[in-house]
């Protein structure tokens, strides 16, 4: 009898804490949203009101359409964000399958070289980064990001799904080299299909980073037409600070796609790094 | 493979397979980083590179204009690091305990409402606390007013005292999901038998979190701190985005990050530098590197001994 009260007890100061921590987590940008519906006076009056019938305003949706190119910068955002993941996944899983498939000299070292940058973080470098985009002609260019994020993502990519591919069965494989197929096959064909999972955690794991990344649009591409939807949105705000309307809708376009792809994302994302792909 | 030569052929599919990403990795990663290592040795003069060897580090520690900037930078990158240290890492592993609990309901609702913050970007947080603690906007006076505490209040951002230590804090803020996640996968992989023993023996509750769980997820918890070390260490965008390129107030939120910036590309008054860019950005490998060996032959070997 006391232990059971002493057990419910335990579950409501559980769930008191986590709601309270929920409440700290979520506030902000539920502030940001319900005022970017509000008119200037009931942001200022009511700021923790919801948007009334008649406190309810779209001015500065309407602003923030009509100054920043949001469409652009959005379209750049998903260039780039799509191209790197394309090309960590695609070259990631390759390098992945030469050292987890083939025992070659310097296997190790070139295993070990790959994962350096893991720890080290690729913006130690930007001044030479820079430097070499402006020789070759890819400065203010979406390729210019793409290169750089797919440098940075390999590492752990590799590292991730090298991990994966050890554990595809060698019959199968050793099957495929029997019945004809190449190497080339047998990785497209046999072993991609199998690690999708790995290359789904890897993807989500590369994606958030990069979509949120504003270090090397703003050094790299800071131009109007490559704009980020980060760049972008930072850049606006910093001209239109007095404008609140137009601020917290900004705001508020800002982490809707954020928003939309971690609601399509969440559970990819929790089973990646809770079964321990990240240790 | 009665067609296989007898000697065996070199085996042209694993340069293939090898080859893009090495290529990419080297030439974007890896070649301009020790390629920035390089240029800290030479300097521009009249529109030339020139070799200057380690002049450039003498004045960056040597003159007091570059160095009062480096060790303030520096130190207020330490205060930001032990901040999380002593914030986020303790908030998560008590937010990951509670989660792992295994008859808690809507564990998964709450697991991804706090990760939340996480996936926002630097901007939209910097900003949305920007307007939160504002004083024109008056959402946190008026909720210390609420619970009587108004008094407490202060333009924390604005002031020097304060705006370093609530910047980190709005960081702890965002990234406080991470150490929670990896804690809670730690957790959830200790062997039930553990705990099961540890039962019969009457140690549960909180005695069996310290004596048991807490020793075994140490491993993971010495890799959220080097996590934590490296990301804080080359930090940028917060600072940037709350406070711009010279991390006021009066330079008391200016990071490692923002000093190489600064240096970098020029602010204002000051032209920018490629040469100290890169010998900054050399220190703040130095110091990476630092931690990373610390952690690697110090910290990590003697944890292995306790993993199963």
């Amino acid at each position: 009898m006391n232990a059971a009260r002493q057990n419910r007890l335990n579950t409501v100061a559980a769930h008191g804490a986590l709601i309270l921590y929920t409440l700290i987590a979520l506030f902000p940008v539920f502030v940001i949203v319900i005022n970017s519906f509000k008119t200037r006076k009931a942001i200022f009056r009511e700021p923790l009101a919801l948007p009334s019938a008649d406190s309810f305003s779209l001015i500065g949706y309407e602003t923030v359409l009509k100054q920043g190119d949001f469409f652009l910068y959005f379209q750049n955002s998903m260039i780039v964000t799509v191209g790197s993941l394309f090309f960590i996944l695609l070259f990631g899983a390759m390098a992945a399958f030469a050292l987890a498939e083939y025992r070659f000299k310097g296997n190790m070292i070139m295993g070990l070289y790959l994962a350096l940058g893991i720890m080290i973080p690729i913006r130690i470098g930007t001044v030479a980064i820079l430097e070499m985009m402006v020789q070759t002609g890819l400065v203010n260019t979406l390729w210019a990001l793409i290169l750089v994020y797919t440098a940075q993502g390999l590492p752990l990519a590799v590292f991730i799904l090298s991990e994966f591919m050890r554990q595809v069965s060698d019959d199968l494989k050793n099957a495929g080299r029997i019945d004809g197929l190449s190497e080339y096959r047998i990785f497209f064909r046999l072993v991609l299909p199998l690690v999708r999972p790995a290359m789904a955690t890897v993807a989500v794991f590369n994606m958030i980073p990069i979509w949120n990344d504003l270090w090397f649009p703003l050094i790299l591409a800071p131009a109007e037409e490559v704009k980020t939807l980060t760049l972008g949105s930072q850049v606006f705000i910093g001209q239109f600070v007095t404008d609140w309307n137009a601020v917290l809708s900004a705001l508020s376009l800002a982490i809707l796609p954020v928003m939309t792809l971690y609601v399509i994302f969440s559970r990819q994302l929790i089973r990646g790094i809770t079964s321990g792909a990240v240790k | 493979m009665s067609d296989q030569p007898s000697r065996p052929k070199f085996r042209w599919h694993i340069v293939v397979f090898l080859a893009p990403a090495v290529l990419v990795y080297t030439a974007v990663m890896i070649y301009p980083l020790f390629n920035t290592l390089r240029l800290s040795l030479f300097t521009e003069i009249d529109q030339e590179r020139v070799f200057v060897g380690l002049q450039n580090f003498q004045t960056l520690f040597g003159e007091t204009v570059w160095s009062n900037q480096f060790w303030n930078a520096l130190g207020n990158n330490f205060w930001f690091f032990i901040i999380h240290m002593l914030v986020q890492n303790p908030i998560g592993v008590a937010l990951a305990a509670i989660l792992s609990h295994p008859k808690l309901r809507f564990a998964s609702f709450y697991r991804s409402a706090i990760f939340i913050p996480t996936i926002l970007s630097f901007v939209i947080v910097g900003f949305a606390w920007k307007l939160i603690l504002s004083p024109i906007w008056g959402i946190a006076p008026g909720m210390l007013d609420a619970i009587g505490l108004k008094s407490l209040y202060a333009p924390w951002l604005g002031k020097e005292a304060y705006a370093l230590t609530t910047l980190s804090l709005v960081s702890v803020w965002q990234f406080v999901g991470i150490p929670m996640m990896l804690i809670y996968a730690a957790l959830l992989s200790i062997p039930d038998e553990i705990l099961e023993a540890a039962e019969v023996e009457g140690i549960t509750g909180l005695s069996a979190f310290w004596k048991i769980k807490l020793p075994l997820i140490l491993p993971s918890i010495g890799i959220i701190s080097i996590l934590t070390f490296v990301a804080n260490f080359n930090a940028f965008d917060l600072i940037y985005a709350a406070q711009g390129a010279l991390a006021g107030p009066d330079f008391s939120t200016d990071i490692l990050g923002t000093f190489m910036y600064r240096t970098f590309f020029g602010f204002q008054l000051q032209l920018g530098d490629p040469h100290m860019g890169s010998t900054i950005a050399s220190a703040m490998f130095a110091i990476i590197l630092v931690g990373v060996c610390l952690y690697l032959f110090g910290i990590q070997s003697r944890m292995r001994r306790y993993q199963f």
